[in-house]
Formats: C-alpha cells, sequence, structure tokens
C-alpha cells in the first residue's frame, strides 16, 4: 500500500511546525518568539484544515479522500489561485475519535490559523469539528453523511455539509426497491443514530409506495454475529431487507446472510454500499446487493465533471478515485469555488458566495440549500456485480439509477428547526 | 493479588535527617519537598516550547486523570480498568450543565466534579469486594455500564453523536475578564485549576492516610493487623482517585466544547493506565510525565507517519524491557543513587 | 418463543461461544501457568485468520490453513514469549500486561501496514456453505462445524492434559512451579510450550472465526474483552471454566441479543458483574490452579 507520496505532500507543511517546536524544546529554557496574534491571514497562501481518520479501520478511505482534496488544490492552484495566492492543504489525523479531532481542529484554526476547514468521516467527528469551528468563527464544510449536522441545535452560519445524508440515500435506494421488488420490508439496523437516520429516510421515501414494516430488527454497532437475526427475518417473509449499518457491520452482516441462504428469498438493500468495503468484501457476498451512493468512476462515461476528477486522478495515482474520496475533492473544490466567487477568503464573503453559488464538481450542478446549508446534488443507485461480471478490480457495480438532486428529497427547513 | 512495588521507586519516603552526600541527591530532596512548585514552575513555562496550546491543555487534563488513577493504582495497588467512567462522569457531570442548562462554569465544575466521586463511591463499594484482577474486571463492568446508559439517553448526553454545546466563551471571575477561547488563556486558567487540584492530592500524600495506602500496597495483611479496615481505605481510595479523574474529566469537556461518547470507552481507561506505568507508578510526577510522553509522541508521530500505534507500542515493549520504572521513576532512581 | 425458535438461538450461543472458548482457554493457560495477563491474544487471533488468508490463497486448501495455521501462531507467539516475556517473569502481573499490551498495539498497526487497513475477503471454505436441516429448523452448516470442532479440540485437549505425562508435568507446574524445577523439570520449556499452545489456539480461533467475521487489522479488540469476561467468569486458570463460562456468555448473548439487542453486548458484562459478586474469584477459579 503505497501511502508514500501523500505522506511527504501532507508532512512537509506540518513538519516545520512541529519541528520548530522540538527544536525549541531542545534548547530548553530560550523562550520561542512571543506568540503573536493576529486576524485570520488576508494575503498569503490560503490554508485549509483537513481532519481525517488517516489511522484506524477507515484509514485506506481518509488516505484516499486526502489524495483527492489535494488534487482539488492543485486545480485551484493550477489556474492561477486567486488573484495569486495559492492554496494549501493541511491533512490531520482525527484517529476517528472526536476528541482528538476537536483538539486538531483548535491546533488548526489557533495555531496554524487555516482558513477553513473541511473534512471528517465518522459522524460524531463531524458534529465535534462543528463546534470547535463554529465557535471561532470559521467555515467547515463536512464531508462526513450524517443527519444531524443539518439540524437547528448544531447547525450554524459557518457549518456546510457537502456530503450526502442518510435521508437521502436511503430515500433513493426505496424509490428504486419498491416499486421493482415489492412493497413488504425487513429492516436490520445498527443501533446508532446513522442506523436510525437510515431507516427513518427509507421509510418516508416508501410511504408513497405502500410500504410495510414486516419487521424490525436493531443490533449493537461491532456485532460480531447476526445468526440470532436471520431466523426472524426469514420467518417474516419480506421482498426486500434493508441493512442500515455502514463498513465493517455492513460487511459482516451481508456475508452471514449469503450464508443463511437470505439472497434466495429476498432482495437485500444497503443505504450506502461504500467502495473500500466491497472491494474487501469480494464479489460474492455482494453479488445483487443494491446500494447508494455519492459517487461511481464508471459516470466519467456520461458527466464531464467526472471525468476531469477521473483523469487526475489517473495521472497521480494510476487508478480511480473511490466514492468517498470523491466527497474529498468536492468538499475543496466548493469551498475554494466560493473564494474565486467572492474574491477575497473574508469569512463572511465567502459564507455568502457559497450560499448563492451553483456548482459542478465532480457529478453535474449542485448548490447549497440557504437554511441548513446543505449541499443539493444526485444520488446514484448501485447494484454490486459478481465476480464473473467484472471485468477489472475496480468494475464492482453496475449504475442502476441515478436520481437528480432536488430539495424535495432532503426533509424540510421546518422539520430540522431552522425557522 | 497485589503487585509488589520497589520501594526504592518511591520519590517520596526521603527521611529528613539523612546526611546529603551529594549535590545530585540534595536536589532531589529540595525537589521532593517543593515538588508542587516545581513541576508548576515547568508547567508554567511550558506553552513556549510546546508546538500546540491545545496538545498542551490535553497534557495538563491527562496529566491529571494519570494523577488520580495513579492514587490507587501506584499508592495503593489497586488495578482498574474502568477509570474511564470516572473521567465521563466528570466530563458529562459539567458538560451537561453547561450545554443543556446554560450553567456558569465554576458550579459546572463542582457538579462535574461530585457526580465523579458518587459513581466512584458506588462503582468502588461493589469493586473492593474483589481484589486482583477480578477487581480490575468489575471496575471494567461498571465502566461498560456507564458507557451503555450514556449512550443509550440520547436526549442528554447526545448518546453515540458526544455532547455538544459546551462552549464556555467569556468568564468573568474576581474581576478578572477571562477568554476562554484564547488558547494562552485557556491553558493558564486550566494549569490553575490542576495546580490546586495537585497540592491537594500532595496534601493527601503526605498526611497519615496517604502512609496507609501504601502499608495497605505492600502488605495487607500487616495493615489489616495494624487495625485498619483495608477495604474501607481502599474504598475511600477509590472515591478520591474518582474525584480527581473527574474534575480532569470535566477540565477536558470544558477545554474540547464537546463531550465524546469515547471518554467512556475502555480505551480511554487502557490509555490511562498506559500513561501511569509509562512516567512510573507510585511516583508523584511520574503519571504526568507519562501523559506528556504519550501525548507529544502520538501527535508528533502522527505528523510523520499514519502507524503511531506501532511506535507508541514499541515504546511501550521497549521500556517495560528496560525501564520498568518507567520515565520518571527511572531518572528519580538514578538520581538518588 | 416457541421451541424451535428456543433451540436455535442456543444453537447458534453454542457456535458464538465456541469462539470465546478457544479464544479464552488460551488466556487462562496462560494466565494459570505463567501468571502473564495476556493483553495481545486477541491479535494473535487476528494473526491466525491473516495466516489463514494467506495459506488460503497460497495453498486453496481451508484444511492446509486448519492445520498449518496453529503452528504457525503458536510459533510466533513462543518467540515472543522467549524474547518478550521471558525477562519479566517474577515482577509481578502488571509488566507482562502492559508489555502485551504494548505488543498488541505493534501486531495490529504491523499487520495493517504489511497487509493493508481495509480486511481481506476470506469466504466460507466449499462444502460446508448453506445449511443444513436439523429437523426443527436450518442451522448454518459452517457453525455446525465450527461446534464439533471445538468439542473435539477440547477432548483432544483433556486427553492431552489428563493423559500424558507432559500434561501432568504441566498440571504440576501450575500447581507448583517451584517443587517442580526442583524435580529437574525445565520449567522454562514448558512456560514456553504452554504459551505456544495457549496462543496457537487463539490463531485457530481466529481462523475458524474469519470466515463468518471477516479478516480485518481491528477483529481482535472485542475480543481481547469478551476472552477476559469469559475467563474471569470460569475463573482466571481454570480449563473447565473457560469451557462453561464461554459457552454460557455465547448463549447469554444470544438470548439477549433476540430479545433486548441493544443490550447484547452489555450483558455479557452484567453476567461477569454477577458472577464475582457471588463467587469472586469466579465459578470455578483457586488461584493457580489448572483444570
Amino acid at each position: 500500500m503505497t501511502t508514500y507520496d501523500y505522506d511527504r505532500e501532507y508532512a512537509r507543511i506540518s513538519r516545520r511546525r512541529v519541528l520548530k517546536g522540538a527544536a525549541a524544546m531542545a534548547a530548553i529554557g530560550i523562550p520561542a518568539p512571543h506568540y503573536l496574534r493576529h486576524a485570520r491571514a488576508q494575503t498569503g497562501p490560503i490554508k485549509i484544515g483537513f481532519p481525517v481518520p488517516l489511522s484506524g479501520p477507515y484509514s485506506s478511505e481518509a488516505q484516499d479522500q486526502a489524495r483527492c482534496a489535494q488534487i482539488a488544490v492543485d486545480m485551484f492552484n493550477a489556474a492561477g489561485g486567486l488573484k495569486g495566492r495559492m492554496a494549501e492543504l493541511l491533512v490531520r489525523d482525527d484517529k476517528l475519535n472526536p476528541g482528538e479531532a476537536a483538539t486538531r481542529t483548535q491546533e488548526l484554526i489557533e495555531s496554524d490559523k487555516v482558513n477553513f476547514v473541511c473534512g471528517s468521516l465518522s459522524a460524531s467527528v463531524q458534529l465535534a469539528v462543528n463546534n470547535v469551528a463554529k465557535a471561532r468563527g470559521v467555515i467547515y464544510n463536512s464531508i462526513s453523511q450524517s443527519d444531524s449536522i443539518n439540524e437547528a441545535s448544531d447547525f450554524s452560519r459557518f457549518t456546510f455539509h457537502e456530503a450526502m445524508n442518510p435521508h437521502i440515500t436511503a430515500g433513493a435506494v426505496a424509490r428504486y426497491l419498491l416499486p421493482k421488488f415489492g412493497k413488504k420490508v425487513a429492516f436490520l439496523t445498527a443501533d446508532y443514530a446513522f442506523g436510525w437516520e437510515m431507516v427513518k429516510g427509507f421509510k418516508r421515501a416508501g410511504e408513497q409506495f405502500g410500504i410495510q414494516d414486516v419487521i424490525e430488527i436493531k443490533h449493537p454497532i461491532g456485532q460480531p454475529d447476526y445468526s440470532a437475526f436471520f431466523p426472524r427475518i426469514q420467518a417474516a417473509k419480506p421482498d426486500i431487507l434493508f441493512i442500515s449499518n455502514f463498513g465493517r457491520d455492513q460487511l459482516n452482516s451481508i456475508k452471514q446472510a449469503n450464508d443463511f441462504g437470505l439472497k434466495n428469498q429476498m432482495k437485500i438493500g444497503v443505504s450506502v454500499l461504500l467502495y473500500i468495503q466491497r472491494l474487501a468484501g469480494g464479489g460474492q457476498p455482494f453479488e445483487g446487493v443494491i446500494g447508494g451512493a455519492n459517487y461511481y468512476w464508471e459516470l466519467e462515461d456520461t458527466v464531464p465533471t467526472a471525468k476531469r476528477l477521473n483523469d487526475a486522478y489517473r495521472k497521480k495515482h494510476n487508478t480511480v478515485p473511490s466514492d468517498y474520496a470523491a466527497y474529498g475533492f468536492a468538499g475543496i473544490y466548493g469551498l475554494l469555488e466560493g473564494v474565486k466567487k467572492a474574491g477575497t477568503t473574508d469569512t463572511d464573503a465567502v459564507i455568502a458566495a457559497m450560499e448563492s453559488m451553483k456548482y459542478d464538481a465532480y457529478k453535474g450542478e449542485q448548490s447549497f440549500r440557504k437554511c441548513d446549508h446543505q449541499a443539493v446534488q444526485s444520488v446514484l443507485v448501485l447494484e454490486s456485480k459478481p465476480d464473473s461480471k467484472v471485468k477489472q478490480k475496480v468494475d464492482t457495480c453496475n449504475i442502476v439509477a441515478m436520481e437528480k438532486g432536488g430539495e424535495d428529497r432532503l426533509r424540510s427547513c421546518k422539520e430540522l428547526g431552522h425557522g | 493479588m497485589n503487585s509488589p512495588v520497589d520501594p526504592a521507586r518511591l520519590s517520596i519516603s526521603v527521611p529528613a535527617a539523612a546526611p546529603v552526600r551529594t549535590r545530585l541527591k540534595g536536589l532531589v530532596e529540595i525537589s521532593t519537598e517543593h515538588r508542587v512548585v516545581l513541576a508548576l514552575a515547568f508547567l508554567v513555562i511550558f506553552p513556549w516550547f510546546a508546538p500546540y496550546e491545545a496538545l498542551a491543555v490535553n497534557i495538563l487534563v491527562f496529566g491529571l486523570f494519570a494523577v488520580g488513577y495513579n492514587l490507587i493504582y501506584g499508592y495503593t495497588g489497586m488495578l482498574s480498568f474502568g477509570h474511564a467512567a470516572l473521567f465521563g462522569l466528570g466530563a458529562y457531570g459539567a458538560g451537561i450543565p453547561i450545554a443543556k442548562f446554560g450553567w456558569h462554569v465554576l458550579p459546572a465544575l463542582g457538579l462535574g466534579i461530585l457526580v465523579a466521586g458518587a459513581g466512584a463511591a458506588m462503582i468502588g463499594w461493589f469493586a473492593t469486594r474483589t481484589r486482583g484482577i477480578y477487581f480490575a474486571m468489575v471496575t471494567l463492568a461498571a465502566a461498560q455500564v456507564v458507557y451503555y446508559i450514556a449512550f443509550q439517553w440520547v436526549a442528554m448526553t447526545g448518546g453515540e453523536d458526544g455532547l455538544r454545546g459546551v462552549n464556555v466563551g467569556v468568564v468573568n471571575l474576581l474581576g478578572l475578564h477571562l477568554n476562554l477561547l484564547d488558547p494562552r488563556t485557556k491553558y493558564y486558567a486550566i494549569l490553575l485549576v490542576v495546580g490546586l487540584a495537585l497540592w491537594a492530592f500532595s496534601r493527601i500524600l503526605q498526611s497519615p492516610f496517604g502512609a496507609v495506602l501504601e502499608a495497605v500496597r505492600e502488605n495487607e495483611r500487616r495493615a489489616a493487623a495494624c487495625g485498619y479496615n483495608v477495604r474501607r481505605v481502599r474504598l475511600l481510595a477509590f472515591t478520591l482517585s474518582g474525584l480527581f479523574s473527574g474534575l480532569a474529566g470535566a477540565l477536558y469537556g470544558i477545554h474540547l466544547s464537546v463531550v465524546p461518547i469515547e471518554t467512556l470507552h475502555y480505551f480511554t481507561s487502557a490509555t490511562v493506565l498506559m500513561m501511569t506505568l509509562l512516567g512510573g507508578m507510585g511516583t508523584f510526577f511520574g503519571p504526568f510525565v507519562g501523559a506528556f510522553t504519550y501525548l507529544l509522541l502520538a501527535d508528533v508521530v502522527t505528523v510523520i507517519t499514519v502507524h503511531w500505534q506501532l511506535f507508541v507500542g514499541g515504546l511501550f515493549v521497549f521500556l517495560i524491557l528496560f525501564f520498568p520504572r518507567g520515565i520518571w521513576g527511572s531518572l528519580m532512581h538514578w538520581a538518588e543513587r | 418463543m416457541t421451541f424451535d425458535l428456543f433451540l436455535l438461538q442456543f444453537f447458534t450461543g453454542l457456535a458464538l461461544g465456541s469462539i470465546f472458548v478457544l479464544v479464552a482457554l488460551g488466556l487462562s493457560l496462560i494466565f494459570g501457568l505463567l501468571t502473564v495477563v495476556n493483553f495481545a491474544h486477541g491479535q494473535f487471533y487476528m494473526l491466525g485468520a491473516y495466516a489463514g488468508a494467506f495459506v488460503l490463497a497460497w495453498t486453496g486448501s481451508f484444511w492446509i490453513a486448519f492445520l498449518v495455521v496453529p503452528l504457525l501462531v503458536g510459533a510466533i507467539g513462543m518467540l515472543c514469549e522467549r524474547v518478550l516475556v521471558r525477562p519479566l517473569y517474577g515482577r509481578g502481573i502488571d509488566y507482562p500486561l502492559l508489555l502485551t499490551f504494548g505488543l498488541g498495539l505493534m501486531l495490529l498497526d504491523g499487520v495493517s501496514m504489511i497487509a493493508g487497513t481495509e480486511g481481506v475477503p476470506f469466504d466460507t471454505p466449499a462444502g460446508l456453505t448453506g445449511a443444513v436441516n436439523l429437523g426443527l429448523f436450518y442451522f448454518p452448516k459452517y457453525r455446525l462445524f465450527l461446534i464439533v470442532v471445538t468439542a473435539l479440540l477440547l477432548i483432544a485437549l483433556w486427553l492431552f492434559l489428563e493423559k500424558t505425562s507432559y500434561g501432568l508435568i504441566i498440571r504440576a507446574g501450575a500447581l507448583d512451579s517451584e517443587i517442580v524445577q526442583i524435580l529437574g523439570v525445565n520449567i522454562s520449556r514448558i512456560w514456553l510450550v504452554v504459551f505456544g499452545i495457549g496462543i496457537g489456539i487463539a490463531g485457530l480461533a481466529g481462523l475458524l472465526a474469519a470466515p463468518m467475521r471477516g479478516v480485518f487489522p481491528e477483529m481482535g479488540i472485542p475480543v481481547l474483552v469478551e476472552a477476559f469476561v469469559v475467563t474471569v467468569v470460569g475463573g482466571m486458570g481454570s480449563l473447565v471454566g473457560a469451557v462453561v463460562a464461554g459457552l454460557l456468555v455465547g448463549v447469554t448473548y444470544s438470548f439477549t441479543a433476540f430479545y433486548f439487542p441493544q443490550m447484547a453486548q452489555l450483558s455479557m458484562f452484567i453476567l461477569m458483574g454477577v458472577v464475582l459478586v457471588l463467587c469472586p474469584r469466579g465459578l470455578f477459579g483457586r488461584a493457580g490452579v489448572l483444570g
């Protein structure tokens, strides 16, 4: 696994700061230059902090995201930057831990003096980063899929949400599955906020098709063994089994569902079919599973900006970016488009610019809804291919549907608590 | 099963009447007597060469946590796997009033400490019925229960997403206008609280109770024979430890402006154990040094490589094999020779 | 709850418990004889799964992996014992605990570095896929295999400890290592072998769990906690305890998952708490005795 080129890139900037501190420590007793406070820089490089879980279970996704984020920065700089001011990406490891993330964000804002923050993968981490950034008046563009950040209690005018939320993806999957496979749905849900949000989104979208909830089973996160649940699901005779979990849990539940022969009796759908997880799980267990995604590389056949991203990524890394990696690109792209439109890095101007702009990062037109700064975007519905049909390693899925973005797919502003 | 501790590792039992043979030994004596002042002096100048203030505050917080942990582990010989519960109770105990009810930071701190102390007393009551590795496992079980409650009680704690909104902006105290969003001010404010706590801790250790703790650790039967109610001593030590750990937790929440659910996770318990052993258990300053080293390493190493766990693990193995007294403990031991 | 559903949950619990038993056995063996609390035990379990995936990819046969993995992982365990754990004997339980903790971190990150963090695929071996009709319900073939294999392993281990002279020495060593040394037995070699056996069983457990749970670097962490719970419930150092407790915890988990899924993981800890309050040394625990 080559992380080498990426390591060097992001280490370059932060190492300077750390070595300065370390050198000063070595000469104990000689105080470093007095701590100067000044307003966030309106000249000099445009710094964007990027905390992501580089270590831990999602490190592959996170490193991919950092690679794509860098591509967005490079694109911006290659076009001349902002009147000559170049952008700089400061990548940090949040270790998938909100406490670490909050610390990193404070470091980025207070000591590294970043102009903006973007990043995070897990829901709790993004909320922690958001809390820290908004208290200090710094724009944060979250690329973590979660519903809570749209809600009034966490939202602030500095908060932007590039990623989709479970409501959108689950809804898209529901709208695809129900007309095709039947009305009776069994739910296997991870017992945490993300899981519940997916179920809610699915049920909401399913109402128009007359969805019947035949059984709902909640399991604890990190559940290793699902065998206790499958007999009950089978007994309920659903047409569709909707599994609302993520990452390893999804992999394990699908593997075990496969073992129990559930696929012969029902169609399995998930809210988010994670690209890297699908690669790790292999074709056999995932075969035929339907899931939502924000991106799949084959979009390049129909969408020019997808091709733009893929080509830039291929040039540097010889393969295509994953779905989550594309979020890394889009998050940074969105921020920098806002900067370009505003003509300055002044926070209020950039907020106004981002609220009113339309941008096309990698899959067609997107914009930010005014009340909660949620990026309105298209959703893909994918079906996982069996190993026999896979032509090359990255050829994991077929795009079976693409839903255009629309504010009607989101929960209403009122529902989220905004005026 | 109590673990025998090398008395030479203790830096507090230096008899006052011993003749001073070398300057270094004299220095150690003096620094032992005035250890709190020296510790604080170091911490006052620390931000000048720390790479990040936020990191420096983390060091203060975890240093205090480890010191609290050390009260029962290093000084009383009780291994606990559940201290995250006390840390977390303090964090939520202070965080919830601030975030949900708009309390002022000082009474919130007080409530955090009380909640943690009460939790420690309850957990301790059950746990002190057992000893050794079983005691450790009971504390782990108790911590898991607390974790579960916090996870499920979403309305109060935010559940898995953590408690957000622990925003302490400007604190008006005794005519001083402290802006805790300024990293330096926050550091010194927290240092003040930690300093007071360390002073209190030092007083406890120097009191007769402190001596009883060590007696219980060294030879439980003997201590019982001397008339001490060992179980009650243990329970009291555990509760006190809870107060310090809870204070550390409360400060952590205020520092981060969020209380993550991970503060209650057993990994936090493992981390504080690591820090205490790294620095040297049974020494006053050791846990602080351990926290300092661990956090600095984790922060610095992640800049260079994502595989920080490999390095920290390797460091552990190295230290245990060659410097089992921990960093500070080994330093003290070497200085006393 | 109907009778067939009850039986199904029970069997599921047995299968789950089998993994617990195998991991806890190794942990209890090592603690009982060497007084070492092995915090790296979960990572050796993980190593077993990875080694299995590797051997499977290399030879294409699950059965070869079944034979090779415990030997391979056991050998690695013995190497660790010789180099890292050996110097710490006689210093109380804290040092080996911390050392194995650090070792665990190193193993986890080491494996991530070599094999990546996203995990490797591990399909259920052909011939063991699908479900068998047990009359009252369908049960996955692989899980049945797991229960049977665990039972056979336990019998083999029991025979080894009870009926062979080597087993006799091990049991004597657990009872009183000093006397055994005086009698002229090289106790450090016994410890080495026991450590190896304990680790080897853990590695085998990882291999057996891989088709059900996948193979990824963090897979050992929850297993370690579960193994500790089981070992403590059964009594540290007691093999009978590890078996009884492992199955008890497995079944408890399975039934709690049925009625209160959110509480399933907590139920293990509550069970442990209750047992410890009633029997502070665990169900079968006596200090330093094996069997």
